[in-house]
């Protein structure tokens, strides 16, 4: 059961094999065991989990179920949902209980999906592997010793470890992509609007995008279904026709021209990593595809222009965290300056701190235009160098990650070397196009390799299938840790 | 040395709209503390500003007033500072590209016209309200007015007194209600002035250095604030010294300003375009189908009035001074062909007299402007005297017989003479009596006429038509 697709739930819920709150009790009793070895939960609420899965029972039993009713879904606890404790992963909002549903979670409420617990991040989405959070360190299921990647660390690993059929997870420079691939997942960031950011904690509004983390392409299909779609309360929300991202996961690859950038398998990248990077791409290329070299010459800006860009936003972003209406207040203090200086010292970790402070520093007054505009404007060549490549290919491929999970503890003092984890998935992020991972192998220390797809803009059902018919092909994607007690 | 004063002035003008700027919120004036800030209001994680349409549609229309340019697109910007009463930490405002720009308010002082230039126009939300009082040593925090739409209208240093920086104020206030953009309660705070003042020497034309004074919110208080500032700034360059540029509050109590920060404190706020606003794109389309909204303009109507009319340029300014006076006039006057200057004198002195005597808007003025060209039709035909029209209007003011005109002529004994015969036969009466000032008349005393025609008047207890008494009188003196 708990390697099932959700295709295969959905079924087994339609012919009452078994009921949404049998599974939640399953998947909840899983949670309870292994949880303290992975720290991927923050929160699970049991009463109002079952609550929604009786719901859920109650709509398939009136015929009203849709692909996901009844069916247990992580939320990454940066989605407020009512009644929830709604952390980031920051002390700073350790009290805070959302009295309002996110656009997200409304649709998966909506869709008779059961929330079954709020999943562990990085700080405030900062970080690359999940060492941020005052939750303590997510572990992957891999390898304990090893990072589950970040900032959607909880999620990935609540998925890799078969405590959720499937999880959400935001990606704001990869944050869905890079810890899909430590921890052998598939996960997709969609194209920038596609997915509603009302009620997803803002980390830096220009790049942030929530997605699916699952087993499998088709997973992330049927999740995209339910995620996607124009809400007015997010102005940068996309208003577009309904599309279902499951419709071409079928299609044979004959044809496909697959762009392979000749930045991205250029020195950085590790010898673990790039040996199973190119056992996907022949394998893609028996699926009839074909590969071309492009180009992405600025590539190696994009790095530097994301630590501009989202920092800028993120230090405005968090100013709301101030103590004065909701979430942390220090204990005690002077006056109203000191209440702000005491209550963000003692509410935001290192990481937080850090990014505050680079962000304000490129806005302030005579720094603004050497800093900012300038990566805004880099940001637009970046975009443009993905608009000419895309002009000699369908999709591109290339690796997720330039290395395999690293140790917990192994890079979280050197904060320039945790930054390059995300070296090839926040180019996709600043030109707002859609980035995949999905798993392809192992490399040292067995520890999951991921394979990244970006994709034009909208073209997630292309990506879908491409993805898919790999995992039709080999079962990578099946591949279970061995030691989660399944 | 003789100096010059130099004002700029930006103004916030609190839009009309139902709801907040960026959030569903009532707007409404007056409510529980903390009753009308939602989600987005109180800053919760995750919540997104949503652009109110009827906002930007009131700026326009405030642009397409004042001859400016309509920028397409404009960039809602952040304004960063933490304080207690801004819940995000930062305000939305619009920094680099405003949504209108340019244009200029024609001022008229001392029958002389200027023409005051406007730097810009930009959207902005408010923010909340800290305050200070009944909670034990801590302060309450009411975020009713946070998100409260404003538009912020800035000029150029274009004003050299008191006096220009009030009429461009009160000029201001009234555009921006007369197009229907803000109510224009200078009390509940709908419409406040910040006054940039510098002092220089007269001729010279580099600017001194300026102090912002915030938040004037009565003309009064304006021009007090404004002449008390020229003189500390002159006293002080006087005396040697030079001007520290910074923010002041003025103290109507004291009638003085004081400091509220120094450049040197001022907050970096690290403007930055707002990534969850998209650019705000203008169509022409939009801008035209507003255009087709807009009342014809005070200035418009102000030449209208003197060339149609033939008011001269004080009348014409005075009537276009609000929208509901101009209108009331307009429909005085539409009852009366030709007789625009008899209305305007009436609009302009019995009407907005008594209605400041009350205290009261044209808009609740108890007699309408069909009654009161009913009144005035009588006085044209000669049936009452301009003097008894006065009580007439004294008695419809206060409702009596339905403000039937001619009812309380009839009821009131108040139709004039104008029966010759009856008027000889007292002129008559009067001739006899004062043979004295008719010999005076007649060796060239003026004023003995005018004792003899008040004699008339007197025993027709003012009913006679005056300038009937006047030929009458004069026909039989001089003959």
């Amino acid at each position: 059961m708990f390697n099932a697709s959700l295709k295969q739930l959905s079924i087994q819920l339609a012919d009452k094999k078994v009921s949404s709150v049998e599974l939640t009790k399953e998947y909840l009793q899983r949670i309870k065991t292994l949880n303290a070895e992975y720290n991927a939960f923050i929160t699970v609420n049991e009463e109002l989990s079952l609550a929604q899965a009786q719901l859920a029972d109650q709509m398939i039993a009136s015929g009203q179920a849709g692909t996901l009713t009844g069916i247990p879904i992580a939320q990454k606890d940066i989605f407020c949902a009512k009644d929830w404790l709604t952390t980031c992963g920051s002390k700073m909002l350790s009290n805070f209980v959302s009295p309002y549903d996110a656009g997200v979670i409304e649709r998966f409420n909506q869709a008779g999906a059961v929330n079954i617990g709020k999943t562990n991040m990085d700080e405030f989405a900062m970080g690359s592997s999940n060492e941020t959070s005052f939750y303590g360190p997510v572990r992957n299921p891999w390898d304990v010793a090893a990072v589950p990647g970040g900032s959607s660390g909880g999620s990935a690993s609540a998925v890799a470890a078969r405590l959720a059929p499937a999880a959400t997870g935001t990606d704001t420079g990869g944050s869905i992509r890079q810890p899909a691939a430590l921890c052998g997942i598939s996960g997709i960031k969609p194209t920038y609007g596609l997915v509603s950011r009302y009620g997803m904690i803002a980390f830096a509004s220009s790049l942030d995008q929530g997605g699916p983390m699952a087993k499998s392409a088709e997973d992330l299909a049927l999740m995209l279904n339910v995620m996607t779609g124009f809400d007015a309360r997010d102005s940068t929300s996309l208003q577009r026709d309904e599309e279902d991202y499951a419709r071409d996961l079928e299609k044979p690859l004959l044809g496909l021209r697959i762009g392979l950038p000749k930045e991205y398998f250029a020195k950085g990248m590790s010898p673990d990593v790039e040996r199973a990077v190119e056992q996907a791409l022949n394998e893609y290329r028996q699926l009839g595809a074909e590969t071309v070299e492009v180009s992405l010459p600025n590539s190696s800006l994009s790095i530097p222009v994301y630590y501009v860009l989202a920092p800028a936003e993120a230090s405005s972003n968090l100013s709301r965290f101030d103590g004065v209406r909701y979430g942390y207040r220090a204990k005690s203090y002077g006056d109203l300056n000191d209440m702000y200086r005491k209550s963000r010292t003692q509410g935001f970790g290192a990481e937080v701190k850090r990014r505050i402070l680079i962000g304000t520093y490129v806005l302030s007054h005579g720094y603004y235009d050497a800093y900012y505009i300038k990566a805004q404007k880099v940001r637009r060549l970046i975009a443009q160098d993905f608009a000419d490549a895309f002009k000699q290919c369908d999709i591109m491929m290339g690796p997720t990650s330039p290395t395999v999970a690293f140790d917990i503890g192994e890079k979280s003092s050197d904060p320039i070397q945790m930054y390059l984890s995300d070296i090839y998935t926040s180019a996709a992020s600043l030109a707002g196009l859609p980035g995949m991972s999905i798993p392809v192998g192992f490399g040292d220390k067995n520890r999951p390799v991921g394979l990244h797809i970006i994709g034009n803009y909208f073209t997630e059902a292309k990506m879908l299938n491409a993805a898919h018919q790999y995992q039709q092909a080999t079962d990578w994607h099946q591949q279970a840790p061995g030691n989660i007690g399944i | 040395m003789q100096w010059e004063i130099v004002i700029g002035i930006e103004t916030h003008a609190q839009l009309s709209t139902q709801s907040k700027i960026f959030s569903g919120s009532s707007t409404a004036y007056g409510a529980q503390p903390n009753t009308q800030a939602n989600a987005v209001d109180l800053a919760l994680p995750g919540v997104l500003p949503v652009l109110n349409k009827g906002a930007v549609e009131r700026a326009i229309k405030l642009g397409l007033s004042v001859g400016a340019k309509i920028n397409s697109p404009s960039i809602f910007a952040r304004k960063n500072y933490f304080y207690p009463d801004l819940p995000k930490g930062y305000q939305i405002s619009q920094f680099e590209l405003p949504v209108v720009e340019g244009g200029h308010i024609t001022i008229q002082v001392n029958d002389t016209e200027k023409s005051v230039r406007l730097t810009r126009a930009h959207l902005e939300e408010d923010a909340g309200k800290s305050l200070h009082e009944d909670f034990h040593g801590m302060s309450g925090i009411d975020l009713n007015r946070a998100g409260t739409p404003l538009l912020e209208i800035v000029t150029e240093p274009d004003m050299r007194s008191s006096a220009e920086a009030v009429a461009y104020a009160k000029k201001l206030h009234s555009l921006v209600r007369w197009i229907g953009i803000c109510d224009g309660n200078m009390q509940e705070g709908s419409f406040r002035c910040d006054a940039n003042v510098s002092v220089r020497a007269k001729g010279s034309d580099i600017l001194g250095t300026r102090c912002e004074i915030k938040n004037l919110n009565s003309f009064r208080f304006l021009e007090k604030a404004i002449d008390f500032e020229a003189r500390r700034q002159i006293e002080i360059l006087e005396d040697g010294g030079t001007i520290r540029q910074e923010t002041r509050l003025y103290d109507a109590n004291k009638d003085e300003t004081r400091t509220m920060r120094s450049k040197e404190d001022a907050n970096d706020y690290r403007y930055f375009p707002d990534p969850d606003l998209l650019p705000l794109e203008i169509s022409d389309n939009w801008i035209n189908q507003l255009k087709d909204t807009l009342p014809e303009l005070p200035e418009a109507r102000r030449s209208r009035y003197i060339s149609d009319f033939g008011l001269s340029d004080y009348d014409a300014a005075v009537l276009t001074g609000s929208r509901e006076i101009a209108d009331f006039f307009e429909e005085t006057s539409a009852q009366l062909p030709n007789q625009a200057k008899l209305c305007a004198n009436w609009v302009m002195g019995e009407i907005s007299g008594r209605l400041n005597k009350e205290a009261i808007e044209i808009t609740a003025c108890p007699i309408n402007p069909v009654h009161l060209a009913a009144l005035l039709t009588r006085i044209n035909d000669g049936t009452v005297s301009g003097k008894a029209a006065k009580t007439v209007f004294e008695c419809m003011w206060n409702g009596e017989l339905e403000q039937n005109v001619d009812a309380i002529i009839d009821a009131k004994g108040l139709k004039q003479i104008s029966d010759d015969g009856a008027i000889e036969k007292l002129v008559d009466e009067v001739l006899a009596a004062n043979a004295q000032q008719v010999e005076d008349y007649r060796n060239g005393k003026q004023k003995a006429f005018n004792s003899l025609v008040g004699q008339v008047m007197k025993a027709t207890k003012g009913k006679a038509n005056p300038a009937q008494v006047n030929t009458m009188l004069k026909n039989k003196l001089d003959s």
